[in-house]
């Protein structure tokens, strides 16, 4: 199955990345190449196999809901792009 | 001083014949006068790795030094350290300064190690040639119009060019081993857990695994007797007993039965690769091992799985690169969806946004099934091959890697192609096993070729024996790219 370039631009808007339409052209022929490679495993017959999200099959490890960090923010908003009064600024989203 | 092993330069500091500040220094003028060469380095800071030096000498003149007290160390720049710019190779973190460290950054801190510098690598570490580097390609000091590999080339490039004693790396699909093999050093993957991710920058979260490069099998065990530990911070990390990797060096292979899956000795390895590795077997069957044939029958299918899971956990985990936390921000938008567009469009290179789209189309609506979950189960099949296979053998071994480095640019226009590099070391990745990979010769371009040796879960300690008793019988690993000094 190949992909169009509606799919290709659908994705870029799923994934938040400008594209232009160049670009997906550009990109289209390669990401074919890579879903003709992929085609190999989806041949494969899986009934009755557990999918494999865990390399050692352990279960998620848990903890008490306690408070563990301290307050850090003037060390982690030194590398913020804008900051103003201990807030991260972005344009405005709400009219 | 830099030919001498890692092991030996622990040794000189014991003894006190030479000083950490000493050993510091003498790197970091040969990474001055050379690393426009090799291109090893992004970062280095000479003001701090020379703090470092000076406390691990104070630290040695207390009696309380530890074997990595005042060893400088090459970092991996996908390991964050605090004050250390932290770039992953991508111009969307190039001026992100890390507020803090990694657990392995931690641990070797408290060993008493010393930062000698951050090494260049693929950008978000998708590549297997280090040339997606927003910082340039890392050049292979054994030719330097020819690759290192990836995406840890520039730690591999580092040590092979006697430029670092021992580094850091990680491997998603093959990025320790194959720059390993590709430069003509040793490299270890450990069992998926064995080193925290926390403060790894993230790539495919159910594959990534820290582990670290050197000269010799030995010096790879006195890093990750460092590097290992169980730390709460990262959800899979492994709650196990410390161990002493170096613990089973000295015991003979004699009667250690070395599976050979057919499947990594058939079409597509290159015919240089094959001999230096079948040579490498005939020297195991002389100090006493078995070879038995194994089969890894779903291997094939392994580069396919990869290609859904690792992008789909990518785009996932690089969704973070917003612009709004930290990173490059877009210098110019009309609102904050334009932002996140054109932030991300600038930040990222090609390979990474081809990944990303890969990833988010496998996970959309409608496909998550039939690729997602489909390739989770095919991942399945291949651990299996695995279990069934080390029923039969101690240790499986092959070529690291089908061919030895390729030229700069050789392999860049077609990502098909760069993807099947790493058909012999993904299939560890999807299993969760520890993988190692040592020179053991050279091709007819007198480029150097690595044998991979895959162990079962935790026999880390069992493969650096297997490794370090062939480095006993052999000298590949002491061979020095040529036109560098060792006085």
């Amino acid at each position: 199955m190949a992909l169009s370039p509606d799919d290709v631009k659908r994705a870029a808007h799923l994934a938040r990345i400008a594209i232009d339409e160049g670009e997906a052209q550009a990109v289209l022929a390669q990401l074919n190449g890579i879903f003709r490679l992929i085609a190999e495993m989806r041949a494969v017959d899986t009934r009755g196999v557990e999918p494999m999200s865990h390399a050692l099959d352990v279960v998620q490890r848990q903890r008490g809901d306690r408070v563990t960090e301290g307050d850090q923010r003037t060390l982690l908003q030194s590398v913020a792009p804008h900051v103003e009064g201990g807030l991260y600024l972005v344009p405005k989203v709400i009219e | 001083m830099h030919n001498a092993t890692l092991k030996s330069l622990s040794a000189q500091l014991a003894g006190r014949t030479v000083s950490s500040v000493e050993l510091t220094r003498h790197f970091i003028n040969r990474i001055n006068r050379l690393n426009g060469k090799y291109n090893c380095y992004i970062t280095l800071d000479e003001g701090a790795s020379l703090k470092q030096a000076e406390a691990a000498d104070r630290k040695r003149a207390a009696g309380s030094g530890q074997a990595l007290t005042g060893i400088p160390i090459a970092w991996k720049d996908i390991f964050c350290a605090r004050g250390w710019r932290t770039t992953c190779g991508s111009r969307m973190l190039d001026n992100f300064v890390s507020p803090y460290d990694a657990h392995p950054v931690e641990q070797f801190g408290a060993a008493g190690a010393v930062i000698l510098g951050k090494t260049n690598m693929d950008e978000f570490a998708m590549g297997s040639s280090s040339e997606t580097s927003h910082y340039g390609p890392v050049r292979n000091p054994w030719d330097v119009n020819a690759v290192p590999g990836g995406s840890s080339g520039g730690s591999a490039a580092a040590v092979a060019a006697r430029l670092a004693p021992g580094a850091t790396g990680t491997d998603t699909g093959g990025s320790i081993r194959q720059p390993a093999a590709l430069s003509g050093i040793c490299g270890l993957k450990p069992t998926y857990g064995v080193v925290s991710r926390y403060g790894m920058i993230a790539f495919a979260s159910s594959l990534d695994q820290g582990g670290p490069l050197a000269r010799t099998a030995e010096d790879l065990a006195l890093l990750l007797n460092v590097m290992a530990g169980f730390d709460a911070r990262d959800s899979t990390s492994l709650e196990r007993e410390r161990e002493d990797y170096a613990r089973e060096l000295g015991r003979p292979v004699k009667g250690l039965k070395i599976g050979l899956p057919k499947e990594f000795f058939a079409a597509g390895a290159a015919p240089g690769v094959v001999k230096a590795v079948e040579a490498a077997l005939a020297e195991y069957r002389r100090l006493g091992c078995e070879t038995v044939d194994v089969g890894l029958p779903n291997m094939k299918l392994s580069v396919p799985v990869y290609y859904v899971l690792a992008p789909a956990e990518a785009s996932s985990n690089l969704a973070r690169y917003d612009g709004v936390r930290y990173g490059h921000r877009a210098p110019e938008y009309s609102d904050l969806a334009d932002m996140y567009r054109k932030t991300r469009a600038q930040g990222f290179g090609a390979e990474v946004k081809r990944r990303i789209l890969i990833g988010t189309y496998v996970l959309s609506h409608g496909y998550y099934d039939a690729y997602y979950i489909q390739a989770q189960k095919v991942r399945r099949l291949v651990a299996r091959d695995f279990a069934e296979a080390f029923k039969r053998c101690d240790v499986i071994m092959g070529p690291t890697s089908p061919t030895t480095a390729f030229r700069i640019g050789e392999k860049m226009g077609d990502p098909v192609q760069m993807y099947l590099n790493d058909i012999y070391t993904i299939p560890a990745n999807l299993a969760g096993l520890p993988g190692l990979s040592i020179p053991c010769g050279f091709d007819e371009k007198n480029l150097p070729v690595g044998l991979q040796v895959i162990g079962n879960h935790f026999a880390e300690a069992r493969m650096l024996n297997v490794a370090h008793q062939y480095q006993q019988a052999t000298d590949w690993h002491m061979k020095v790219p040529p036109g560098i000094e060792i006085q």
